[in-house]
């Protein structure tokens, strides 16, 4: 996975990372910016977000009704998507054709209009987006267990922001924001596929080169204080059925104990899959799952980190058993973690986790999206190193790292547990 | 350039297709840029067996394949598959059931043994399907409070009104408290069997080590007495606009349905209707209906339009999540889209885009080794021909206004369409 990779950072800032693979007549190409929703206050909750929709309202190289157009006659696939930590567009072109996409990021990079009227358009569609949002209630719960877990930093909000911003921010908002994040200091670019590295570079070069640098983006610094004592709440809503969030902190992508967290999650949950392009596998045979599902206190089961610049969230989320009680899963689950931290695990076991991983970056290899996907991915939150010797790094957990992170993290007095109780029509 | 992309595309000089003595049909391509291995594929014993007493029957006993077998318990099995990090699951539609797994190259043997004996060797273990049961009755809860799943349901039930496409294949409550274990017993005995399955295998591995590990594990396999589903019967016709709506309280936003019925995969107006439908709700950010109902009205975050076509008679609809109070302005906007399109067709310029389009997309959706198992699986079950996607650039460029024009008013008459509404 680390042939033909190259890697440079242009004068003003732009860092630009290329692998070429020849295995299909296909090019992906992504624009990476360092801007989220850990970048958003108050009064512009879902700003970044919003941003990224106006990226496609068009400039005047590429009017909106254009763009879209030129990129789907040339058979392309393009998308953009909005984290907490930064917001990415890509194109996968037919090789032959990228450079329209080439061509397309650099102008927008800094040319889009923001035209009022678009604005306004917009401004219903993400409202319509973030309703169909709300009718889920696993989402109803990850927002409020979610800003419980975070009061003072600002992953403290959904990325599709507040209903109240939504109404509220104004063109000349989205537009600064705009101007203030997209600098080619602040993005990274990465493309892999069918292509000669020298003629790309001489490409990028000259599209992007002539982008001026700009001031450096200002960043919130609101750390979370530590939490001292569980956080318990309940979210109430339609349905029958009862969903738990059981939420541990974890640390940030780039500390040393992501890997051995890895190895837990693998455990107790099955292996969480990072690849934005390829599923996962079932976790039938996780502790959790054994303990929950089999033991029918729960119909599903499943955990997962994220990859984040700050220490973020470990989220646990069950749905109830229709005859039993959210205490009693949450018992169950109290128990497997006590396991986890008094409890050494096998050396087997770690060697499944690692050969669980190992299989998961196979079938996330196969697709050039996905690749190009994670050249850049893991510059967001440390390098592309990171991607490289994950492998390694897992192999090289130990069982006594294990239970170290398990005692450390896996604290009650550190989480949040949120409850979805159903209704059942009575309002 | 040239060399990589002829290659990318599966043709008679790459897949190679083999029907064993029992019936059974294999489709393999190798990949050797990949070091996984994808299976896929399908058998006859889809919900059109199902009574509308027992319905969900057909897809509680593909949930239950993998429950316990004769020589493995659940635990067993998923240890075996989820120690190699691989994965293998049963799915079931109205005329078939399929699966879909994948592996490192090195566990195929592990991943065709486990579905053989699922397929052949369930066990159905008791209190396995039991806690299946509450597992099933508790999705079916969430689908009752899901707008889309509701709205999609009611427009089938609308269009397809005492059709079997007019059921979920997946059941209501009711008949799914009625399906008992030897329900399972019997439905797996009669209509599972080697004719009609096939298997389509993709990635790191020669095609003749896979067919010889096909024959392994399940070249033995003979059912005598496999049941045949029984005819599918005509389809009555809308004889004027039918609109329904479903009420769940509570929620932010309605789901819409708006359509017809569309073409069989193999009519001849198929890749008319497909590019046609293109134009009217996919292309560039959701076609004609994404320009006007989001674009242009921001009515909605999504608004599309999709073409299902398969063995039988198809549905070709157009789909949006609005806020409640806009439920009628979208629906009369998507149903003037809908006559427009009607009445005008498409123009040069749409029909060049959308062209271009599926022409330029192809090796993109052939990439990995998951997009070719669907490409070989769609090879076997319409009969395209192991050289269809090398005539495929053809086949599109076969296709007229004048066809697109033809197709549309054959199947969409805006005086008679399926009007489905799900939300507060």
């Amino acid at each position: 996975m680390t042939d033909s990779l190259t890697q440079i950072t242009l004068p003003n800032g732009l860092k630009i990372l290329l692998k070429e693979i020849h295995t299909a007549p296909i090019i992906s190409s992504w624009l990476w910016y360092r801007v989220g929703s850990r970048d958003e206050t108050p009064g512009r909750t879902g700003i970044s977000h919003w941003v990224e929709h106006m990226q496609f309202k068009g400039t005047p190289q590429f009017p909106a009704n254009v763009l879209d157009k030129l990129i789907s006659r040339e058979g392309g696939s393009w998308n953009a998507f909005t984290y907490m930590d930064w917001t990415a567009y890509f194109e996968t072109m037919p090789a032959d054709k990228i450079d329209l996409a080439l061509r397309l990021e650099s102008d927008r990079m800094t040319n889009s209009q923001f035209n009022a009227d678009e604005v306004a358009s917009e401004r219903t569609v993400i409202m319509a987006e973030r309703e169909g949002s709300e009718n889920e209630p696993l989402f109803q719960l990850g927002e409020t267990v979610q800003h419980a877990a975070f009061r003072v930093h600002a992953y403290h909000h959904e990325v599709i922001g507040d209903m109240a911003d939504l109404r509220t921010m104004t063109r000349d908002d989205l537009y600064n924001h705009y101007r203030g994040y997209y600098v080619p200091n602040n993005a990274v670019m990465a493309v892999a596929g069918d292509f000669d590295t020298q003629t790309m570079m001489t490409r990028i070069r000259e599209l992007f080169e002539p982008i001026p640098a700009g001031s450096e983006p200002s960043r919130l610094q609101r750390p979370e204080p530590t939490q001292n004592g569980e956080v318990r709440l309940s979210v109430e809503g339609p349905g029958a059925t009862t969903y738990v969030q059981a939420c541990y902190r974890f640390p940030a992508a780039s500390h040393p104990d992501f890997f051995a967290l890895s190895v837990l999650d693998s455990l107790l949950a099955g292996p969480s899959n990072l690849n934005m392009f390829s599923g996962g596998i079932s976790n039938k045979t996780s502790r959790l799952y054994r303990a929950l599902v089999d033991k029918q206190l729960a119909v599903s089961a499943h955990g997962g980190a994220s990859a984040t610049i700050d220490p973020f969230l470990y989220s646990i989320t069950m749905t109830i058993h229709p005859k039993r009680k959210p205490e009693e899963a949450l018992d169950a689950l109290d128990k497997e973690i006590q396991r986890a931290r008094e409890e050494k695990v096998s050396k087997e076991e770690i060697a499944r986790a690692i050969k669980q991983a190992r299989a998961l970056f196979a079938y996330g290899s196969e697709n050039i999206s996905n690749q190009a996907f994670w050249l850049g991915y893991a510059e967001m939150f440390a390098a592309y190193e990171w991607f490289q010797t994950y492998l390694d790094k897992l192999a090289k957990v130990t069982v006594k790292d294990v239970q170290r992170v398990a005692n450390e993290y896996f604290q009650n007095k550190s989480r949040v547990v949120g409850i979805y109780a159903p209704t059942n029509g009575k309002a | 350039m040239d060399t990589t992309k002829k290659n990318s595309l599966p043709g008679p000089d790459d897949i190679y297709r083999e029907v064993l003595p029992n019936g059974i049909t294999v489709l393999t391509r190798s990949n050797f840029n990949s070091p996984s291995v994808v299976i896929s594929g399908f058998f006859n014993a889809g919900a059109l067996f199902d009574s509308d007493e027992k319905l969900g029957l057909a897809d509680f006993v593909t949930s239950a394949l993998m429950r316990g077998t004769k020589k493995r318990s659940f635990d067993e099995i998923y240890h075996a598959l989820e120690s190699v990090g691989a994965s293998l699951g049963f799915n079931t539609g109205v005329h078939k059931s399929g699966f879909h797994g994948r592996c490192l190259a090195e566990d195929l043997s592990l991943l065709l043994s486990l579905l053989s004996e699922s397929l052949t060797q369930p066990a159905f273990p008791k209190v396995e399907i039991e806690k299946l049961r509450a597992q099933i009755l508790t999705g079916l809860a969430i689908r009752a409070q899901d707008t889309g799943d509701m709205a999609s349901m009611l427009f089938d039930e609308i269009l397809f009104k005492d059709h079997p496409y007019g059921r979920p294949e997946d059941g209501h409550p009711e008949t799914i408290k009625k399906i008992t274990r030897d329900d399972l017993v019997k439905f797996q005995r009669e209509t599972y069997g080697a004719r009609g399955l096939t298997i389509v295998i993709v990635g790191g591995v020669k095609a003749e080590e896979a067919v010889r590990q096909v024959k392994r594990a399940l070249g033995g396999w003979q059912v005598k007495g496999q049941k045949e589903a029984g005819e599918l019967p005509s389809l009555k016709l809308l004889k004027k606009t039918v609109s329904k709506s479903h009420k769940i309280a509570g929620k932010s936003q309605s789901d819409l349905v708006i359509g017809t019925n569309g073409p069989k995969r193999k009519d001849p107006e198929f890749m008319a209707a497909l590019i046609g439908n293109n134009i009217l709700g996919q292309f560039g950010m959701m076609g004609r209906i994404g320009d006007v109902v989001r674009e242009k009205s921001g009515l909605a975050y999504y608004s599309g339009s999709s073409l299902n076509a398969g063995i039988g008679p198809g549905s070709w609809e157009v789909s949006a999540g609005v806020n409640p109070q806009n439920v009628k302005k979208a629906t009369d906007l998507i149903v003037s889209e809908l006559k427009r399109f009607v009445d005008d067709g498409v123009t040069a310029d749409e029909l060049a885009d959308t062209q271009a389009n599926f022409i330029g997309r192809l090796p993109l959706s052939l990439e990995s080794n998951g997009g070719v198992a669907n490409a070989l699986l769609n090879i076997e079950r319409y009969d395209l021909g192991l050289d269809y996607y090398r005539r495929y650039e053809g086949l599109v460029r076969e296709v007229t206004r004048e066809s697109i024009l033809s197709a549309a008013r054959k199947f969409i008459d805006v005086d008679r369409l399926a009007i489905a509404a799900a939300g507060p």
